[in-house]
């Protein structure tokens, strides 16, 4: 037992040992790991979708654009999506069609929270459409996700929660404002005053 | 020298080093609370300060707070944040001590000498009262404790509420731990059997008599404290008859005004107003009955004549709602009383934070004295009386309310006060110079017996859980006693 111990306390300080190296080295050229670099691929099989929204965009095939792939052998349809952040610094991005903007964010390495990752069960990919044109091309939001958008902090006319809007052609030219974090957040669901 | 002290020198060895390089020594902070306020604190840090070391203890062996101990079990899909919390804690720069109790393992004064600075997380772990008389009889619960209970928190596994002796639970408070209580009670329990509720709560919820919930709150539907979604869910659970009655949903000029300029307080109303039109279906023996009470404000617990000192009712106040400045209005006693039988209340009036020694603390809010995260020496809110190099996030900072998401934006301002602070030079006596950090941390634990469970421990746990859990169809099953949590660790 108390061997044990001294070995998992020891285990420890290796480990620590090891990070005392690792920031003396590299601290002045430290490279950021992407965060959320495998986040995507768990999407599909978490998300729990109570509305259709997805189902019936994902199988849309008109051709708004159409992208030769990076690898160039297959054709893919893409979208072109405009992610502009917190900074107001904009992110042009391709978007195939039937994926969320959640997933295509992270795919593309743009800071948007997914705590639930897509299980409509957070409101931390809450995303505002830029243009009002855009937004009503989308389906309404369902309950569910209305309940969710209730806690979004910034709440605008035109939020959405970035993991119910799906690419599909009407949305090519879509700009997605990243509501930046608003300093009165002691109350659920903080929102602005309405418009 | 044994493995362990060898270890502990060439450590030393390293930070010396690293100290001595061009690059200033390693930025030591550590965060009490692994709760979502802990966590998105820690990956701001990491991210914002390539050089710092971020240590996260907790008192217990599992991370994540909340998330494991209060989000319900039938919720599955909010805990997927636990995901994002395990990858800060995988990070290179980040290490969880699980197991160490600020306040008794180590004091606060200790480790802000370890460390350039301590971010305090730690929650809510006491409840609010009511201050009335009857509160401490027999069958009366804070909705902490119960929910601690149903999610298996090993300080509550033993506390064993009486399910069979009534068939009448009162739930106080309207928010939506009120609703999550109402709905484990009410809930088919063969829908509970798949989640990962604590095997010694379903099984005491299968055994159980309660038929009817009546959920009390001493405003109105207009000022309900809960949110759709959780509202919406207590509102279908299968074979339940919600009442509701259509006077209380009338609404005054006040209440209207309140409700516009607040989309959750008018969303939630249209949903108490739509069931209340649903007619109870009347269905025989076996239906169960939740009901919503409005304007009543408890006044004392009423005793059991032939079972002394358990409770057997409520007294409670009529109230009415009286306008104190724009959009606000509060509960006001009318001098009518009326009683409600039960056997069985739950007290979710809301959480209060506990402070520990040396801890500047607003005893009536329940809160660590801080501005924008910076902890404040005492009340007077002088900028200069700041304790330096210590902070606070989450419930502990803005008070026990907010959604997981909250404590992101909160974890936000904490770590730009740090930032600033830092930038500044604020405590450049301190932080120009090295800290034991983690080193010192762990040589004063060991020195004290006590057992750190590190990360890797409680992914132990967790593959214990998950492998229990997969031979009852449940996808974790807890372990609920220290020791078996202990113990886990170590496989
Ligand atoms: C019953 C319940 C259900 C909820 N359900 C939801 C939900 O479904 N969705 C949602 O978005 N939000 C939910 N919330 C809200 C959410 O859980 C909180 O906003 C959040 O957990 C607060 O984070 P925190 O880090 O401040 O505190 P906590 O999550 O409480 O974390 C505090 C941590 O500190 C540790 N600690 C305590 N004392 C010490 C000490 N002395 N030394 C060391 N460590 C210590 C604790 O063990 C704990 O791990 C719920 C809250 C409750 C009470
Ligand atoms: N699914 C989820 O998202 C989820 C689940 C659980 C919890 N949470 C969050 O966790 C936080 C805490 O929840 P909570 O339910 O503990 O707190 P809460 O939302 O603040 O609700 C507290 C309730 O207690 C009542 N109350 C307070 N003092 C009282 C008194 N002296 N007498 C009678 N009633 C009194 C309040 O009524 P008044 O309004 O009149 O004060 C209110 O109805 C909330 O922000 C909640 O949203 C979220």
């Amino acid at each position: 037992m108390l061997s044990s111990r001294l070995v998992r306390v020891g285990a420890c300080l290796a480990k620590e040992l090891y990070r005392g190296k690792f920031v003396s080295m590299f601290r002045s050229g430290y490279i950021q790991r992407p965060h959320y670099k495998h986040l995507h691929n768990l999407q599909s099989s978490t998300r729990v979708c109570p509305d259709t929204i997805i189902q019936r965009y994902r199988y849309l095939s008109t051709t708004p654009t159409t992208n030769a792939s990076e690898e160039g052998s297959e054709e893919k349809e893409m979208i072109s999506v405009t992610f502009v952040d917190k900074d107001g610094e904009e992110n042009h991005i391709k978007v195939p069609i039937g994926m969320s903007m959640l997933e295509a964010a992270h795919q593309n390495d743009i800071e948007l929270e997914g705590a639930c990752e897509g299980s409509l069960a957070c409101s931390t990919c809450h995303v505002i459409v830029m243009d009002m044109e855009y937004y009503n091309k989308l389906e309404e939001p369902a309950d569910e996700e209305n309940d969710m958008l209730d806690l979004a902090f910034g709440l605008t006319e035109t939020s959405r929660l970035g993991c119910q809007v799906i690419a599909k052609p009407e949305l090519d030219g879509i700009r997605l404002a990243i509501p930046a974090a608003t300093r009165n957040f002691a109350v659920d669901g903080y929102v602005p005053k309405p418009h | 020298m044994n493995f362990r002290k060898m270890a502990i020198f060439q450590a030393r060895e390293w930070l010396r080093r690293s100290f001595s390089t061009v690059y200033s020594h390693p930025f030591c902070v550590c965060i009490v609370g692994s709760g979502p306020a802990g966590f998105y604190t820690a990956e701001k840090i990491l991210k914002r300060h390539q050089g710092a070391q971020v240590d996260i203890i907790d008192r217990l062996p599992t991370p994540f707070g909340l998330v494991r101990s209060g989000v319900a079990p039938d919720h599955p899909e909010t805990k997927i944040v636990i995901n994002q919390f395990s990858r800060v804690a995988h990070h290179d720069r980040c290490s969880f001590f699980g197991n160490v109790t600020l306040g008794s393992s180590i004091s606060l004064s200790e480790l802000r000498y370890l460390y350039h600075v301590v971010v305090l997380a730690y929650g809510a772990e006491s409840d609010r009262s009511l201050g009335i008389p009857g509160e401490n009889l027999t069958g009366i619960h804070s909705a902490r404790e119960f929910v601690w209970w149903y999610n298996g928190h090993p300080d509550c596994k033993n506390l064993d509420p009486d399910l069979k002796s009534t068939d009448t639970a009162v739930i106080l408070g309207q928010g939506n731990v009120a609703l999550d209580a109402a709905r484990i009670l009410l809930r088919p329990t063969k829908e509970l059997a798949t989640t990962d509720i604590a095997e010694h709560a379903l099984a005491a919820l299968e055994k159980s008599t309660i038929r009817k919930v009546y959920l009390v709150g001493r405003r109105g539907p207009a000022q309900s404290a809960c949110t759709a979604k959780e509202l919406r869910e207590v509102l279908g659970i299968s074979h339940v008859d919600v009442h509701i009655q259509a006077s209380d949903l009338h609404k005054t000029m006040a209440d209207e005004e309140e409700m516009k300029n607040n989309r959750i307080q008018r969303r939630v109303y249209e949903l108490l107003s739509k069931a209340t039109t649903i007619t109870p279906s009347n269905a025989g023996s076996g239906q169960r009955e939740l009901h919503f009470v409005f304007f009543r404000k408890p006044d004392c617990f009423l005793e059991s004549d032939d079972k002394s000192g358990c409770v057997s009712g409520i007294n409670f106040e009529k109230t009415v709602l009286k306008s104190v400045g724009p959009g606000r209005q509060i509960a006001v006693g009318t001098g009518q009383f009326e009683d409600l039988r039960c056997g069985m209340v739950l007290k979710s009036i809301g959480y209060k934070s506990v402070p520990v020694h040396g801890l500047p603390f607003d005893h009536q809010k329940g809160v660590v004295l801080n501005i924008r995260g910076r902890v404040l020496s005492d009340a007077s809110g002088d900028p200069t009386l700041y304790e330096e190099g210590l902070y606070v996030c989450g419930w502990l900072k803005r008070g026990p309310t907010g959604i997981i998401a909250t404590n992101l934006y909160c974890a936000e301002e904490t770590v730009a006060s740090i930032s600033e602070d830092l930038e500044q030079g604020v405590f450049t006596t301190s932080s120009s110079l090295p800290k034991p950090g983690t080193e010192g941390l762990l040589q004063l634990l060991y020195n004290r017996n006590v057992r750190v469970v590190p990360f890797i421990g409680w992914e132990n746990i967790d593959s214990e859980e998950k492998k229990l859990g997969s031979l009852r169809n449940k996808p974790r099953e807890k372990l609920t006693t220290w020791d078996e949590l202990l113990e886990a660790t170590l496989k």
